[in-house]
């Protein structure tokens, strides 16, 4: 896997290749993230709400529960484990296919390095576009318990926003953004790694884009308990 | 000219090639022939260097191709061009992005000459105005065309096909095997061509090499194998009806 991290053979493909990357493995993506995460933030504020029903508790509780649980472990987690099949799964069947039929034995005599030609875009790609990602799943997560609490009566909007703001802590946003991008980087190299050594035809690919997915998820899980304790 | 010398592969200390040694003469159109497994391709790949070999040398023009470096093997690259079995075409780029992809990588061309060199060397397989089709959308007689497009797109040196009318009707193959042909002549390519398909040899053939249990068993020209007394070439080439009737022929 040394010859992923070498210098491109041509930096104005690259560029051009991370680029595409960027709108396969980023912008395809938004969408799931924004309806995924917008369910999450509703779903997590209604159940606070419902726990929460003794008058003890501020309403402002709740928005800041939401979104402590949203920053911190929602968007880099959920985001991590929905794109890890969904790119996770592209990544590799589309490399594992290029295996398969040649297209890598012939990138490889024209003479193109092919691990780096195909793998680093990914990666790069990866840890530029998932922190945006992240970014846009927090956003919507909290908008969707907004509009969940208001529309089901349960939290009044004026004190969801006040709970927002309430002992904001701007590092956990940092936290779970090195958190995404780790999550990038494993998802892109691991489905990578699957599809580049396929071996055989059209089912071995289909094997190795779920052993990508699989893998990748626990390996993710893993990472997340280890960041959690190094870096909080 | 490409020379090997006492080449020999094994895969998991399986033996697939053992001791072949052959030269490919400068533009002549050589065929490696044999069964399905005989070892055709892992000797074209190890050629190429797609594999690494276990001993033995393999010579481009007295460059020895096996002792050198990533970069050096670069240049010799850059020389040759290949015809995968399935074509190999990059599936999620257009026909014309397919040929320019070796230009644009390899080539100090412009974008516009890169492009226009493209399109010179489609109209050269006769694939016109489907330059914005992607692979998927074309018959494999016509991936073939783009395929040897690509090959040729550097105007290399060597030019390497496998199988390439497998899976192709017997017209379409001749046009292929014509193409090549006329393509190898007009540019002076020292060509190997992997194929079990005894009319391709009979068409273009210049030499033909007959590999068995991967063991070069034989080798001469498209006359001399109709009249060679050895067994396996004869149980080769002699497997159908229709070449039976043809020896009966040469024979009288
Ligand atoms: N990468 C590989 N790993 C292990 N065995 C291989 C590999 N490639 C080819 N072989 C084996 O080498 C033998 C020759 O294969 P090949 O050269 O593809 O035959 P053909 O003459 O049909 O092209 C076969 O038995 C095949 O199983
Ligand atoms: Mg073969």
């Amino acid at each position: 896997m040394g010859r992923v991290f070498t210098k491109p053979d041509d930096a104005k493909v690259f560029r051009e290749n991370v680029w595409k990357e960027i709108i396969l493995i980023g912008y395809y993506s938004i969408v799931i993230v924004l309806i995924i995460s917008t369910f999450i933030g509703a779903v997590i504020t209604l159940q606070t709400a419902y726990n929460m029903t003794n008058p003890i508790y501020p309403d402002y509780i709740i928005g800041l529960g939401t979104r402590d649980s949203v920053i911190l472990e929602f968007s880099s987690t959920i985001v991590g484990l929905v794109l890890a099949g969904k790119v996770g799964s592209s990544i590799a069947s589309n490399i594992g296919t290029m295996q398969v039929t040649q297209q890598i034995d012939a990138l490889e005599t024209m003479g193109v390095n092919s691990a780096n030609f195909l793998i680093l875009p990914k990666i790069v790609a990866a840890v530029i576009t998932f922190p945006f990602l992240g970014i846009l799943s927090m956003i919507t997560g909290i908008a969707g318990g907004w509009l969940a609490g208001m529309m089901s009566g349960e939290v009044p909007s004026a004190q969801y926003v006040y709970g927002l703001q309430y002992a904001f802590i701007p590092y956990y946003i940092v936290y779970s953004l090195i958190k995404i991008c780790t999550f990038g980087i494993i998802i892109s190299s691991v489905a990578s790694y699957y599809g580049y050594y396929t071996r055989g035809g059209a089912l071995e690919v289909g094997k190795a884009s779920t052993t990508a997915v699989v893998n990748s998820s626990l390996i993710i899980l893993v990472f997340n308990l280890l960041l959690t304790a190094l870096l909080l | 000219m490409i020379e090997v010398s006492h080449l020999c592969k094994s895969f998991n200390g399986v033996q697939i090639l053992s001791d072949v040694s052959a030269i490919f003469e400068e533009g002549k159109i050589n065929f490696t022939i044999g069964k399905s497994g005989s070892g055709k391709t892992v000797l074209l790949k190890s050629i190429i260097g797609l594999h690494e070999i276990d001993s033995g040398n393999i010579y481009f023009h007295d460059r020895n191709f096996t002792t050198m470096t990533i970069n050096q093997r670069k240049e010799i690259r850059k020389e040759i061009g290949m015809v995968f079995q399935g074509s190999a075409l990059f599936d999620s780029s257009t026909l014309e992005e397919n040929v320019m992809f070796p230009l644009k990588m390899f080539s100090d061309l412009s974008y516009d000459e890169c492009r226009e060199r493209a399109n010179f060397c489609l109209q050269r397989v006769d694939v016109v105005g489907k330059n914005h089709l992607f692979p998927s959308e074309i018959s494999g007689g016509m991936q073939k065309r783009v395929a040897i497009a690509r090959a040729i797109a550097l105007n290399p040196k060597y030019l390497f096909c496998d199988e390439p009318n497998s899976g192709l009707d017997p017209q379409t193959s001749i046009l292929i095997d014509n193409l090549i042909k006329e393509i190898v002549r007009e540019y002076n390519m020292t060509t190997i061509i992997n194929t079990h398909d005894m009319n391709s040899v009979m068409e273009i053939a210049d030499k033909i090499i007959f590999i068995h249990e991967g063991k070069l068993w034989w080798q001469g020209d498209k006359e001399s194998i109709w009249t060679t007394d050895n067994p396996e070439v004869n149980r080769f080439i002699f497997a159908s009806e229709l070449t039976k009737k043809i020896r009966v022929l040469y024979e009288k």
